[in-house]
Order: structure tokens, then C-alpha cells, then sequence
């Protein structure tokens, strides 16, 4: 089975086979990524919108530069300054777009969901680049694609996921993603930051660190996003690197050639000890960074090649 | 004019009767039931037939004491685009709702005996229903100061409610309700521990971890309900709650009860035949309060409606315009219509087989009349003439453009129901016919 969605807004709509395409598409695009000529036409004369309501540095910087090296005129919006202060609602901000015939649309919400309603009321494709604490499910490919290059498999590994679990988008696609691969995941955090049961997502949960961390393959930092916080989560950020910040010794527990990876941008310090961080034996943060722009070309190849070979006018 | 209903099957939740027989009405009272007075009915039933008495051949269907729906929203005064007394009263009648008890979050909400003048004006011009109407227990439903009681009360407010505004401080709150016990006031509350469920959108589980959104524990609902059986024995008020919801809420509710406490308690049409996971990909129709529970819950739930734990069913009728809908599920409005389709919901309980149908209409019109000091909700010689004819079976498609209320957010669009209204009378009027 090939890729055959209109819309790339999560991971739990996918199939493994088309989780598996597209990483393979994405390898090739690891190659252009590295040569001399780092261009392809893909996405000539085709629209990309990359609409951020929340704010984004890396993630929007990705997707700009996966659209350009792939020939499509892109533009940036950021929503948060203009519309939504207005008054606008979503649905009008979809009618408007719709008249500027987008092929492509690249969106960031703060809701859960928001960006569901948006694929519905738009004549594009649409990829979600973050929702709510609900998915975010290009950075749970270039994880997967990340693991895949560092292992060479993306089944049977035992993965621990650690941090912040509640507020993340980026641990929920992820579990989705690498459950349907059949790996093992693990997660770890205080039960405060825990999702309610999260357990049912066939997942282990551990609350210490060390027991958690035994004999994994993979170790995935989550950020502790501070602007999340209602207050009272943790009790400090000091005792939550103790028990929970990511070090060479906590590190021992899992096994010798562990790869360690993090979503960025990094709390040094809080979770994650910066000489962890950047050893180049055991940090692949830095590719991470390089298979984003390399997933997302192939996300965006791939939405364009089925909304090319759909008829016309054909909403899906 | 003398209307006679013959060939009935007569729904009485009274005497848990369910049988073929007939049923006369005159002057808005009903004047002969075949299946409670024999001797009677011979004189009533078999004397000639008068110029001006009709025969309506019911054709073995359900007739039944039309409904009585305890929480309904009103848009007056304030948001009349949504509904207004003429739209919602013709939901009501096609819903077989004989009686709707209108809800005072409206905006300005019903908290001075003006507002509630006013809204029993449009109410009598222009509902073909009767028309109770509740009001605020606290000015503005802000919890701060209680409502003049006495004079709301004198003006006509049937019962007190700030709806679904939890009232925070206790202090405020035992006081209205002392105050209210000392006019044997009912007041009507919504059981949430207000600071847990702050923000919530879903009821927490594994549903809202896999959407991402922010959920409530079930367990503020026993918390709330916990707090106000404390303050009911404190105050010895006449309590309604609106809504029980969950399964560990349940034997509090018991215990109260038992211990003779005045407590009834409600549960709304949505909590009983849908879960959270209707939800689905951030469907917003589904969106109400409290939120929709697990399939545990709403399991538990029917099972105490129909052993009487929980007395009474209402719609929960609050109208929301699309705008209010076409949301971020988070940022959308709760509630939904409800009137129309409470009657083929209600069904699904008696087509699963849940329950009897005058089981059923012991929660839909006895208990509800039985709580608020009603002569209606019953089949017995007497009884007001606000009836409800319908057919349990016939299936149909639900279509929302097809309602009656201005608003269309049903989360039962496009659902396959059974159970549709024939006609509905009040006082003996016919106020609904379907076509």
C-alpha cells in the first residue's frame, strides 16, 4: 500500500505501510539534502501557506525550507499577530484562504482539534504542524526516520519517552507512531504529568527514572514546556532534574549504545545535562534537525502527487 | 367539546399500566380512563355519541401523559436569534412536551421579579405550552447575593437555580438555602467541584489523553453532590440536582435518599444514551454539561433511573447558534437541543430494553410533576388533559434543518432513531400534528 491521504493530521489515521513510504521517500530527500544541488521541482508552481497561530521558530523555519527546496512558492503567516485578534474565527479565516488557492497548507494551533476543523473547511491539503496537546505528527516522523537511520530498524526497539507526557503533542504521535511500528515504548515522568490512562495506549509507565531507562535503545527527552504550566506541576525545576533530568548516570541504565534525542529547543539544565546533549556519541539531537526538513519535503511530495491525481474539485 | 380517545395504548406511569383502553377529555381535564374506573366507563364510554364530542382512533398507539421538562433554555430575554418562547414552545409540542420549565441564564438572567414578568408574558403570548419558568437563586448567577426569593416565588419562579454556575462560597450558599427552606422554595443545583473541573472540555480517561484535551475527573460531580447533601441536611431545603452523570456519584444520592433527606435528582437525555467517545474527531454538537461520560457511567446511570434512584429525565434544551459551534472543540459552546428529540431518545432505553415504558414516563412527566406540586403527568380522572399520542417504533432518519427550535445542534443528526410524535394536546387542545 502506497500514501494515500489527502491530509497528514496525525499519525493515528496512518497505515505502517504509508508510515514506511514515507520514510523511505524521506531518505531520498536526506541525499538531496546533502549534495551540491539541493533542489528538485516537486512542488513547482504549486502554493504552500504555512499558517502558525502559536509560535514557532524551528518547526515553521523546517516546513519553509522543505517547500523552497522543492520549487513551491511559500509564505509565512503569523496568526497570532493579525486575524485571531480581530475577532476572526477560524472558519473565516479557512473561506479566506480557500480564495487564495493554496495547495498546500502548513498549520499550527494551540487547540486540540483545530486543526481537523480547518481540513474540513479548505479546498487543500493540509499538514499539522502541532495542535493543542494533541498531535504532532511530522515531528514523530522525523523521529522515527532519525531512529531508523541510527538502528537500522524501526521495530522491536524498546523506547523510553520521558518528560512532560500531559502537554506534549510530540509524545502522543509518537506513541501512536512507534506502537504501530511494534516497539516497545516506555514512559516516564511524575504522575502529575501524566495523561490520565495512558497506560490503555499499551504503553509501560514508570515513575523512577532508573527502572525506566533499563536496557532502552532509544531515550526521548521531552521538553518541559514551562509556558504550560498552570503552577504547582512539579515542585521545582531543581528536584525535577533530580529525579527526571536526563544524565550520564541515569544514562548508564539504558543500554551502551543508547541514542539519545530531544524534540528542541532544549532546557539545559532542567531536563537534560548539556554535556548529554552534545556528545556525539549518544546525541542524534542534530540530525533530528536535518530529517525534519527531509520528512516534511516528503510529506508535502507525497499530499501533492495524491491531490494531483485526484479529479478536480474533489473535496476528500 | 368532548374529545374521545379510543383504541389506545394507555401509558400510565402512575399505576405502572401498560394496555389497550380509552381515554375522554373535556374542559382541559381528563374525564374518563377505561382502564381505572369500570363502572364509570360504561356511563362515559357507551352513551351516545354528542354533536360535538371528536373520536380520535388512536390505532394502538401510545398515549401518554405528555412530557414534563424541568431545565429548558429560553433565549429570552437577550439571544432571541437562538430561540425565542415561539420557537421553543413549538419544539416543545412536537417533542410531545407538554410543560417546559425554562432555565434564567438568559442575559440578563432571571433574577428580579421585572425579568421574570417579562418572560412569563412572552411566554403565555407566545408558547402553545405551559410555561414554568425558574429563577436565579443568586443575583446574576454570580454566587454572591441571593435573589429577592419571596418576591420571585410570589411572581411565579417555580423553583431556584444558577444553573450550571456552581455556587463557591458556602457561606453564600447555605444562606440562600436556609432562606430558601424558610418559603419552601425548590432550588435546583449543578453538582461540580467548580476549581477541579475549571477549564475541562471531556470527562479525563483514556478518550481525552488520545485527543489531547483537557478533561475532569467523574469524580468532581461526587465532590460537588457531597458538599450540597451536606448543606441539605444542614438547611433541610427541598433540592433538585440537575444532572447525575456518573457511577460514583450514585450511592451518595442512595444514602441521601435513605436518610430521608428532600432530594430528588435529574439526569439529561444526552447522558443516557450517549459517551464521551461520540466525540469523536472533536465533533462540537456533542459538546454539553457535564460532559458525556464513559459507557461505564452511562450504564450505571440508566440502571438507577429505572430502580428510581434517579427520579426524572429533561432534554437539557440549550440552543446554540453555528458561530457558538464551528469552533476549536475548546473553545465551543456546550449544550444542545433537545426537546424534539428527547422522546425517539428516550426510546433507545426501551428498545434496548432497559426499561418499561411507563417506567420511562415516570421519569419524563410523573416524577417531574410530582417534584415541582403538578397535577398533571398522570392518566387518572382529574388530571389535566396534556397528552402525548405516539408511535414507539416508527424509525426515521433525524434530520437537524428539519427542527422546530432556531438553533440546530443536535448531536442526533443523521442518527437512525425510533419513535415519533403523533400529536400532542394541552388542556385537551391539540397543539402538534404531525403530517
Amino acid at each position: 500500500m502506497s500514501f494515500t491521504q489527502a491530509h497528514l493530521l496525525g499519525i493515528e489515521h496512518l497505515h505502517p505501510s504509508e508510515i514506511t513510504a514515507l520514510l523511505d521517500l524521506a531518505d531520498q530527500y536526506v541525499d538531496l539534502g546533502r549534495g551540491q544541488h539541493k533542489h528538485s521541482d516537486a512542488l513547482q508552481g504549486l502554493t504552500q501557506v504555512n499558517m502558525f497561530f502559536e509560535n514557532s521558530t524551528r518547526t515553521q523555519a523546517s516546513f519553509e525550507l522543505a517547500g523552497k527546496r522543492l520549487g513551491a512558492d511559500v509564505m509565512n503567516m503569523a496568526m497570532q499577530a493579525s486575524s485571531i485578534k480581530k475577532g476572526e474565527t477560524l472558519i473565516d479565516t479557512a473561506m479566506t484562504l480557500n480564495a487564495m488557492h493554496p495547495d498546500l497548507l502548513v498549520v499550527r494551533h494551540p487547540h486540540s482539534g483545530a486543526v481537523d476543523l480547518l481540513a474540513q473547511k479548505v479546498n487543500c491539503a493540509v499538514l499539522n504542524a502541532g495542535d493543542g496537546r494533541h498531535e504532532h505528527p511530522t515531528q514523530a516522523l522525523l523521529d522515527a526516520l532519525t531512529i531508523r537511520r541510527a538502528k537500522g530498524r524501526l521495530h522491536r526497539l524498546s523506547i523510553a519517552i520521558c518528560g512532560d507526557i500531559a502537554h506534549s503533542r510530540v509524545a502522543r504521535s509518537n506513541i501512536m507512531l512507534l506502537g504501530k511500528m511494534e516497539n516497545r515504548v516506555r514512559l516516564i515522568g511524575p504522575p502529575t504529568l501524566m495523561p490520565s490512562q495512558i497506560n490503555e495506549f499499551g504503553c509501560e509507565v514508570f515513575e523512577d527514572m532508573r527502572e525506566g531507562l533499563k536496557d532502552v535503545d532509544v531515550v526521548m527527552m521531552l521538553r518541559l514546556q514551562k509556558e504550560r504550566m498552570d503552577g504547582g506541576f512539579i515542585p521545582s525545576e531543581r528536584e525535577y532534574y533530580h529525579r527526571y533530568g536526563l544524565d550520564a548516570e541515569k544514562l548508564s541504565y539504558a543500554k551502551p549504545d543508547a541514542i539519545v534525542m530531544h524534540p528542541g529547543p532544549m532546557n539545559r539544565g532542567v531536563e537534560i545535562d548539556g554535556d548529554i546533549a552534545d556528545d556525539i556519541n549518544r546525541s542524534v539531537i542534530q540530525e533530528q534537525v536535518e530529517m525534519g526538513v527531509a520528512v516534511r519535503m516528503a510529506a508535502m511530495d507525497l499530499l501533492a502527487r495524491n491531490r494531483r491525481s485526484r479529479p478536480k474539485g474533489v473535496m476528500v | 367539546m368532548t374529545i374521545r380517545f379510543i383504541n389506545a395504548r394507555l401509558i400510565d406511569p402512575e399505576t405502572g399500566d401498560d394496555t389497550l383502553g380509552e381515554l375522554a377529555v373535556s374542559s382541559g381535564v381528563i374525564i374518563a380512563n377505561s382502564t381505572q374506573d369500570a363502572d364509570n366507563t360504561d356511563n362515559r364510554f357507551r352513551g351516545e355519541t354528542s354533536d360535538a364530542e371528536t373520536i380520535v382512533d388512536c390505532m394502538g398507539k401510545c398515549l401518554a401523559p405528555g412530557i414534563i421538562d424541568i431545565g429548558v433554555k429560553v433565549c429570552e430575554p437577550g439571544e432571541r436569534h437562538k430561540e425565542s418562547y415561539r420557537s421553543a414552545g413549538r419544539a416543545a409540542a412536537a417533542g410531545g412536551v407538554t410543560t417546559m420549565v425554562t432555565r434564567p441564564d438568559t442575559s440578563p438572567a432571571i433574577d428580579s421579579p421585572e425579568v421574570l414578568e417579562f418572560a412569563r408574558r412572552r411566554a403565555n403570548e407566545a408558547a402553545p405550552v405551559n410555561v414554568l419558568v425558574m429563577a436565579a437563586l443568586t443575583k446574576g448567577r454570580m454566587g454572591r447575593e441571593m435573589t429577592e426569593i419571596g418576591f420571585l416565588q410570589d411572581a411565579g419562579a417555580v423553583a431556584f437555580t444558577d444553573c450550571d454556575h456552581v455556587i463557591r462560597d458556602t457561606k453564600v450558599y447555605s444562606r440562600a438555602l436556609t432562606y430558601a427552606r424558610s418559603l419552601g422554595a425548590l432550588v435546583i443545583a449543578h453538582v461540580q467541584e467548580p476549581i477541579l473541573s475549571a477549564g475541562a472540555a471531556v470527562t479525563s480517561g483514556k478518550f481525552a489523553s488520545l485527543r489531547g484535551l483537557p478533561g475532569v475527573s467523574p469524580m468532581a460531580e461526587r465532590m460537588g453532590l457531597d458538599r450540597d447533601i451536606a448543606l441539605v441536611e444542614m438547611t433541610g431545603v427541598r433540592y433538585h440536582v440537575d444532572q447525575i452523570t456518573t457511577a460514583r456519584a450514585l450511592p451518595a444520592l442512595e444514602r441521601a435518599k435513605a436518610n430521608g433527606l428532600d432530594i430528588t435528582a435529574g439526569v439529561s437525555i444526552h447522558h443516557l444514551t450517549l459517551n464521551e467517545l461520540d466525540v469523536a474527531d472533536y465533533r462540537t454538537f456533542f459538546k454539553v454539561k457535564p460532559p458525556l461520560r464513559s459507557e461505564d457511567d452511562r450504564l450505571a446511570v440508566i440502571e438507577a433511573l429505572a430502580d428510581g434512584t434517579i427520579d426524572l429525565i429533561s432534554s437539557m434544551h440549550t440552543p446554540q447558534d453555528e458561530e457558538s459551534k464551528r469552533l476549536p472543540f475548546e473553545e465551543a459552546a456546550s449544550g444542545a437541543v433537545a426537546m424534539e428529540t428527547l422522546l425517539p431518545a428516550a426510546m433507545r432505553l426501551i428498545h434496548n430494553e432497559h426499561m418499561d415504558l411507563p417506567t420511562l414516563w415516570r421519569a419524563l412527566s410523573l416524577a417531574p410533576a410530582k417534584r415541582l406540586g403538578l397535577a398533571s403527568g398522570r392518566l387518572s380522572v382529574g388530571a389535566p388533559a396534556d397528552l402525548v399520542l405516539f408511535d414507539p417504533d416508527a424509525p426515521f432518519i433525524m434530520d437537524r434543518f428539519k427542527l422546530h427550535s432556531k438553533s440546530k445542534n443536535t448531536p442526533f443528526d443523521g442518527a437512525r432513531m425510533q419513535g415519533k410524535v403523533i400529536s400532542t394536546y394541552v388542556a385537551g387542545q391539540p397543539v402538534f400534528e404531525s403530517e
